[in-house]
């Protein structure tokens, strides 16, 4: 197969197969309890330097206190995966925890507008960046996952996001069609939000799926942040509900209500109230900078951040808002 | 004739253009409102597919992101963006909608930068998202946008979902999947489609209010004119009733 066309992005992971397989050779396989901290889980698993991957779809089921986190311990000269990531690249963003970014969706939170920080950011030329689409990076994560180098795909062909990539075009042996090549992504470290899991990882999640299934299987090194833990026990009553086996995983934190002010399927609604706020202090960088003092930097753990933004209450309303119900008995 | 504003004005011709039983991959704002207005009136079994893995829901009301859990709700399945956009790349899917900063005369849509270099742009934007997905693996493209000659441009600066590519043939060539393609561009003003052959963009028809040289004078390149140009429907009182009532209470996208 020749190559007929390549990007000229870069490729800011190794896509070889056979290294990966070096990893996963040695990574543990024990039943054992991973329960810990998120703070704990971020300084351990993820270091200055590595390629790491956000689970859930920007504020939908993600691990928002593992992104704060990174906020808070000043991790440095990350690369990030821009993929379908909203609420959490903002976060991130407003750290500038990552100055190496594949790009897929960045900046935006859909339908509430843009970001202004992450804009200014990604405006800088502080940030080196690749283009993809958001399946593009999904088949990336999927060919990691297959254990293979990269699997063919059908889009990106004649456009600036292919220019700008760092994948490659070739005619298919079979056919003499032309497939786009997506390179196998395996993250250093990903963090994902799930609503049940057991101590030793084993993930329940309900709801769409994203790409998560691929990502956990993808990366190296694996937080899950999960609503509930459950038992060991309920897990083996229905083992089809298990979406990511514990032997994936590397940490498991207990994290209620852990992907707000984003949404989480059949729990709680995304709190739009906050959410403009952060892009309302984001126009102006001292507003920001005193808004993250208080929401991250002078923050213990997450728990606080539920609290100083409307604490149990606000988790109550948001999450009849999650079942459309008109609740006359809440606030006045 | 009910009074109206633009924005709904373009998501009723939008929603008019999926016939019952049709599949649709949709992204959120306009588009969403278009597909949930057709679900309410004339396409009551229509199939909607979100990227992040909702498929096949009734919306009870507008999304906020594509990912939400709106976009599940009463849906016959939860799924993920791999089982979404290979269905798509199979040849399932008959319509996606989309929007972008800029359009040119190929359809092609630009919602990446503007000015600057790929490094250090003057404007950064989101990206593909999944648009250059859905761009690519649907059969037709339908764009909602509002029309204006800085949107409409000759040549987008940067194409990050395809359209005709360079016209004629092109889009095939460069290997993106046969009888694809943009099919019609609706806006504000007018309704577009593109020339068989050359595959430009031209003047289907004009809505209500306007006239050609209108259309003509806010977009930056020279339009072509299909055979026949009729006048665009205007939205009907129920229509307008269900979006501003049901579809979009909150005004998030008729607001705009």
């Amino acid at each position: 197969m020749d190559v007929i066309e390549e990007g000229i992005g870069r490729l800011f992971t190794d896509p070889d197969p056979d290294k990966a397989r070096e990893f996963f050779r040695k990574k543990s396989r024990e039943l054992k309890n991973k329960l810990t901290t998120v703070s704990e889980a971020v300084k351990t698993l993820l270091n200055d330097g590595d390629y790491f991957a956000i689970g859930g779809f920007g504020a939908n089921r993600i691990p928002t206190a593992v992104c704060h986190e990174i906020v808070r311990q000043k991790k440095k000269n990350l690369a990030f995966a821009g993929h379908t990531s909203t609420h959490d690249f903002q976060i991130l963003a407003g750290g500038k925890v990552f100055n190496k970014c594949d790009i897929a969706y960045i900046i935006g939170l859909e339908a509430r507008g843009l970001s202004p920080n992450a804009r200014r950011y990604m405006e800088s030329g502080e940030v080196e960046v690749t283009e993809w689409t958001n399946y593009a990076m999904a088949a990336r994560l999927k060919a990691a996952a297959m254990g293979i180098s990269f699997i063919p795909i059908r889009d990106m062909m004649g456009t600036d996001t292919f220019k700008y990539s760092a994948s490659k075009k070739i005619q298919c042996p079979y056919t003499k069609d032309n497939y786009v090549l997506a390179p196998a992504l395996y993250p250093d470290f990903a963090a994902i939000h799930v609503h049940e899991a057991d101590v030793y990882g084993n993930c329940r999640i309900r709801g769409i799926t994203i790409a998560d299934l691929e990502l956990a299987r993808a990366s190296k090194r694996l937080v899950i942040t999960c609503e509930r833990i459950i038992s060991n026990e309920q897990i083996r009553s229905d083992p089809s509900l298990t979406l990511i086996p514990f032997y994936l995983v590397d940490a498991v934190c207990e994290v209620p209500y852990g992907s707000y002010p984003g949404n989480m399927p059949y729990e709680y609604y995304s709190d739009e109230e906050h959410l403009r706020e952060w892009l309302t202090v984001e126009k102006d960088p001292e507003q920001l900078k005193k808004f993250l003092d208080k929401n991250i930097y002078g923050v213990k753990e997450f728990t606080e951040y539920i609290e100083i933004n409307g604490g149990l209450k606000k988790m109550q309303e948001l999450r009849d808002k999650e079942y459309l119900i008109n609740n006359n008995t809440a606030k006045k | 004739m009910a009074d109206f504003n633009t924005m709904e004005l373009m998501i009723c011709t939008a929603a008019r253009e999926l016939e019952d039983g049709a599949t649709v991959g949709v992204g959120t704002g306009a588009p969403c409102a278009a597909a949930m207005l057709s679900q309410k009136t004339t396409a009551p079994n229509l199939v909607i597919f979100f990227e992040a893995g909702g498929v096949a829901p009734i919306i009870p009301q507008m999304p906020i992101s594509v990912g939400d859990s709106r976009t599940t709700w009463k849906a016959n399945m939860a799924a993920g963006m791999c089982e979404v956009m290979e269905t798509c790349c199979r040849g399932f899917v008959d319509y996606t909608f989309l929007g972008g900063a800029q359009i040119d005369m190929y359809g092609n849509l630009n919602s990446t930068r503007i000015g600057g270099t790929q490094q250090k742009p003057k404007v950064r934007l989101p990206g593909s998202g999944g648009a250059n997905d859905f761009a690519s693996f649907c059969w037709k493209t339908m764009v909602i946008t509002a029309q204006d000659a800085r949107r409409f441009v000759e040549r987008c600066e940067f194409i990050t979902s395809p359209g005709f590519l360079s016209g004629g043939d092109s889009r095939e060539k460069s290997g993106l999947p046969k009888g694809t393609g943009p099919y019609k561009i609706i806006t504000n003003m007018a309704v577009m489609d593109f020339d068989p052959e050359s595959k430009r963009m031209r003047i289907s028809s004009i809505n209500h209010g306007y006239t050609e040289k209108d259309v003509r004078d806010n977009c930056g390149f020279e339009l072509l004119k299909a055979p026949k140009v009729s006048e665009t429907p205007p939205p009907t009182s129920e229509a307008l009733r269900l979006l501003r009532e049901e579809i979009d209470p909150y005004r998030y996208i008729i607001g705009r």
